[in-house]
Formats: structure tokens, sequence, C-alpha cells
């Protein structure tokens, strides 16, 4: 299955090396710079559809966080905590025994049963066989659900705010992102009703991101209902990423893929990354209908091959052994919750009740600088030390709402909170 | 256990320093339903105690720690409680639990030289009748006391602003 692996190789290894001396040593910004050549215009012209997607809405807030010492960064989108040891342990011993090579391109058998059978708490149920198949991140499951099914021209209806790639990948797919606003007076749920406001009824293609990054709203069992019946109304496919199913605070965790007839229309994403802490091992996986997970596993075994061994493996022990560990972090994460969410609305904030993942989006436009959170945030960083990202990097459904992370410490979201209250009065 | 109650118990656990009113804003309840539910874990015996986790050896203070295994013998008038209880009373002992195993008793025994802890040892444990045999252990180094750890970890790595 992995017969693939040298023309792999060769292609990483392609041509260009031997101009490497010309080149300047940094990427980005600095080939606008560099002199065009004898052979003409700079070679590296990026694509129409890699020059239309906009740089990174977090980009300067990361500079000057990372430049002074005393910042207390709200603005993590991963773990505070450690993968658990027996996922580590399981991983350095897949190294020891020498396990460096690809897997099935679908990912290890035994992985994927026991993704199957763990799924089933959801009432998901997937064949492991031929209804699974593990990524290099949930990350490249989202990039190859777009690439395995959008035909140029095709829409995705959005929600925004939402995570920032889905939109890019939409974009380097071919596909037209149709943005679709979520509002705080709903907590952030999706409804039929902005859906069909924002025209996604002729779309071809909705994602779905709950509990969702960046206001950490989740959907109720209703609501769910109410939005699945929408896209069998309208015949829509839906991307699930349910990659915070595992830290659902209030409630079980609702999928749209469990409603009936959604089943067949629906790949859910999910992965080990927030869940165990594995952010940095880089595992996903995406189910689906048999067809489904053969079209993504079509362009993942010429891309991808097969994900990354010994992640695989530090997943494995991660589902069969880690239970405790993860019900830990999530009862840790519910602490801080709601102390940030209190400490909020005691400063008069208002906050939407976030039921999931690990942000809360509170409403700063009222004492925004016109409203705008962009400006807000800046503010909030230069004059305190507290980073936190600006709503409008998840769309211009977050405009006048800053993301606040709380896989922080408590130690450091109290001081946070006692500087956000001294940064307003 | 509700939910709520779990969390305030995880929440001392952490830090039992917290103030009535970040207990009250971690768990969901209010203040005066913080002080009710704590006063009823103290009543029960679920809440024991409140107390402070020390690197000794970050003090100027000497102190010797060790564990001590004891076997004992139990007979008609002599249960693993008696001893426990009598053992229990001193005040050099940390900690004392009945073990599975090779020996019965794990006594976690602290004191201001090796000489207390054996003085401990040879007059508190070893004559009592039932007690066949004792084994101490002193402690070296301490890495990790009650979840604190006492050796310096990593910072976080983590790249201070992500989507």
């Amino acid at each position: 299955m992995s017969g693939n692996g040298p023309a792999d190789d060769e292609r990483t290894g392609t041509d260009d090396r031997a101009d490497d001396a010309d080149r300047p040593a940094t990427d980005g910004g600095a080939a606008e710079e560099s002199a065009p050549t004898e052979s003409g215009p700079a070679r590296f012209a990026p694509a129409d559809r890699v020059e239309s997607v906009p740089p990174s809405g977090i980009r300067e807030f990361f500079e000057v966080a990372e430049n002074r010492d005393d910042v207390i960064s709200l603005g993590v989108g991963e773990p505070d905590f450690t993968a658990p040891w027996p996922a580590r342990s399981a991983a350095i011993d897949s190294l020891e025994r020498g396990r460096t090579s690809y897997t099935a391109n679908r990912g290890m058998p035994e992985l994927r049963r026991a993704i199957a059978k763990r799924v089933a708490r959801y009432g998901q149920s997937y064949d492991a066989e031929t209804e699974v198949l593990v990524t290099t991140g949930a990350s490249e499951a989202v990039d190859l659900t777009f690439r395995a099914f959008l035909n140029p021209g095709d829409t995705v209806a959005l929600p925004t705010p939402t995570y920032v790639s889905y939109e890019p990948a939409v974009r380097f797919a071919g596909g037209e992102p149709l943005p679709v606003h979520t509002r705080h007076e709903d907590d952030w749920a999706l409804t039929p009703e902005s859906l069909l406001e924002a025209g996604a009824d002729e779309a071809d293609v909705l994602v779905l991101c709950y509990p969702n990054n960046p206001t950490g709203a989740t959907m109720d069992a209703d609501e769910m209902d109410a939005v699945a019946a929408f896209c069998r109304e309208h015949d829509l496919l839906v991307v699930a990423d349910e990659i915070y199913a595992a830290l659902t605070y209030e409630g079980d965790h609702e999928s749209v893929a469990t409603r009936p007839g959604m089943r067949e229309r629906t790949v859910v994403i999910n992965g080990f990354s927030k869940a165990y802490a594995m952010t940095g091992l880089r595992l996903g996986y995406a189910m689906g209908p048999e067809a489904a997970i053969d079209a993504m596993t079509k362009v993942h075994q010429y891309a991808m091959l097969s994900a990354p061994t010994t992640a695989q493996n530090a997943a494995l022990a991660a589902i069969e052994r880690c239970d405790d560990e993860v019900e830990r972090m999530r009862r840790e994460y519910d602490r801080r919750r709601r102390y940030v969410v209190s400490r909020l609305r005691e400063l008069g904030i208002e906050v939407s009740e976030p039921g999931g993942a690990f942000y809360a989006f509170p409403r700063v436009a009222p004492i925004a600088p016109d409203g705008d959170a962009r400006a807000f945030a800046t503010e909030l960083l230069e004059a305190e030390g507290v980073a936190a990202v600006p709503g409008t990097a998840f769309g211009a459904g977050g405009e006048g709402h800053i993301r606040i992370s709380y896989a922080t410490g408590l130690d450091d979201l109290k001081e946070a909170m006692t500087r956000l209250e001294r940064f307003l009065s | 256990m509700d939910e709520a109650t779990r969390s305030l118990i995880d929440a001392l656990v952490a830090d039992a320093r917290e103030s009535t009113a970040d207990l009250a804003r971690q768990t969901g309840l209010d203040e005066a339903t913080v002080e009710e539910r704590l006063a009823e874990l103290e009543e029960s015996g679920a809440l024991r105690g409140y107390t402070a986790i020390v690197d000794w050896d970050a003090t100027d203070e000497e102190r010797v720690s060790a564990v001590v295994e004891v076997n004992v013998e139990l007979d008609r008038e002599t249960d693993y409680d008696d001893i426990a209880r009598r053992i229990a009373e001193s005040p050099a002992v940390d900690s004392l639990r009945l073990m599975s195993g090779d020996y019965d008793f794990a006594v976690n025994v602290s004191g201001s030289s090796m000489g207390d802890v054996s003085r401990f040892v040879s007059e508190e444990v070893a004559p009592l009748p039932a007690v066949t045999k004792t084994v101490t252990h002193y402690v070296m180094e301490t890495f990790k006391e009650r979840g604190i750890r006492f050796v310096d970890h990593d910072d976080d790595d983590r790249l201070s602003v992500t989507p």
C-alpha cells in the first residue's frame, strides 16, 4: 500500500536547491526585495488562489506577545497540558521498536478500530475498515475534505466567526466561501434563519464547528436538529469539525451526523490535539460514508501517504489508556471557564456561556474604541501586557469581540483578569 | 457527589488558599453555598484539613524523612486498627497506611535529625508487641509532593498566540 513512497521522496527533492545561494534566507515578505534574476520575473509568484488569501490576522499580536516578557497570553489555541504519559511513552516505545515505516494509507487498523469504538459515545457508528481515515492533524482532514469534494466555484457556507483555516482551505481547493453570521444573541448557535439569510440554501457544503473556536459555543439537540433539517431540505453536504467534542462542559456533545438522514451527507472530523493535549503530534481523523472516505483517501495517499507512525502509536495509547487524564483536564478547564466567565461578567462585560472548547468570546464593542475589537486588543496588549485575539481574526462575524483562551493556568488567568479590570477603570 | 461539589474539591486540592469568592467563581456556586458545602464536607470527614506543602530543603531547617515498613502479627485482642491508632499517636508520623504486599504498614516519618527518626522507630514502633519487623528507608530527595513538583520543569514552550 505504500508503493508511492519513492515518488513522494523525489518530489520533495526537486531541482531548486542550486539557487539557494541567490535566494534570501528567509521566506515571506523578503521575497519582494529580491531582484529579478536574468531569467525574468521571480519564479515563485504565488498562484492567484494563494495570493487571494490574506495573511493571518494574528501575526502582529504574536510578535508583540513573543517579544515582551511580561505578557500573559490568552491567545493560545492549544492546551497548556502535556500529552498524557502513556501516549508519550507509546511514541517512545514505537521508536525503540523501530516502527519507522509508513502505515497503511488509512492509518493503522488497530487505531482505526479504536477510533470507531471511541466515537460510539457520541452516537456515531463507522466501519473501521472503510469509513475511517487517519490524518496528519484534523487540519489535514479539513483540507482533504474540500479538495476531495469541491469543484471550481462550489459554494461552502462558513459560519462566522469561526476557526481560521476553513476559508483558506476552501479557496485553495477552488471553492467559494459564503459567510453565515452567527450571533452573540443566539449564543453563537447556527440557526436556519441565519443560514437562509446568508443564502446558504443555494450552497453546496456547510461547515460546522461545535464546540466552536473562537466562541466556545455548543449546540444543543434542538438547535442541531434544526440545522440538520435545513441541510436535508436544501441538499447540503456537511463538514463537521468536532475537534473539541471531548471538551464539552454543559450537556452531551451533539453531532450533526447522528441526525436522521445526515450520516450519508456528513464528514465528521476529529482528532487528538485538543482532548489529549497532543497538538504537536499532528494526528486527526475523518469519518464518513465509504465513498467520501475513499475520495479523501485518494488525495491523502498521494499528498501524505500516511499519518506519522509515531503519532499513530501515541494516539492508540491515548484512546486506550488516557480517559482519566482527559477527564482531569476537562474538569480543570471547566473550573477555569467558570472563573473567567464570572470575572468578565463582574466587570460588566457581556459574554455568552461557552459550553465547550477552551475559549470565551466576550463582547467588548461597548468598551472598545469605535467598537473596534482589534483596537481594543492592541490597547490591552500595550497597556497591560494581556494578549487576546481580536474576534475579527475569525471572520467578520467576530467584530466587537475578543477571544480569551483559558488554556492557561488559573494563576495567570487571575492576574490577566486583574489587569483587565485595571485597564477598564 | 454532584459536579459542583467535585469542582469545589478539585479547586481546593489545586490550591487550598483559594478565597471563597474565587471558589464560587470556579464552581458556579454562590459564596454562601460554597461556605455551606465546605462545612458539610468538613463535618462528614471528607475534608480533613488544609495544609501547606513545604520543601524543607529550601529552608534553613534541618528535616529528615523516612518511609518505615512495618510488619505486624495480629492476635485475638489486637487488630490493624489498634496498632494503627497506637502508631498514629506520635507527632513524628506524617502518614500511616495499611498496605497490600510484603509488609503491613507504611509509615511516613519526619524529624529534625536521623537520630529523631531512628528513635521513633526503635522506641515507639519496634517495641509494640504486635510488630515483628521494621525496615526504615530514609528519603534522599523529594521531587514531587502531593502533586507539587519540587524540581524545575519546562516552562511553557507554546507559541504565545495561535489560532
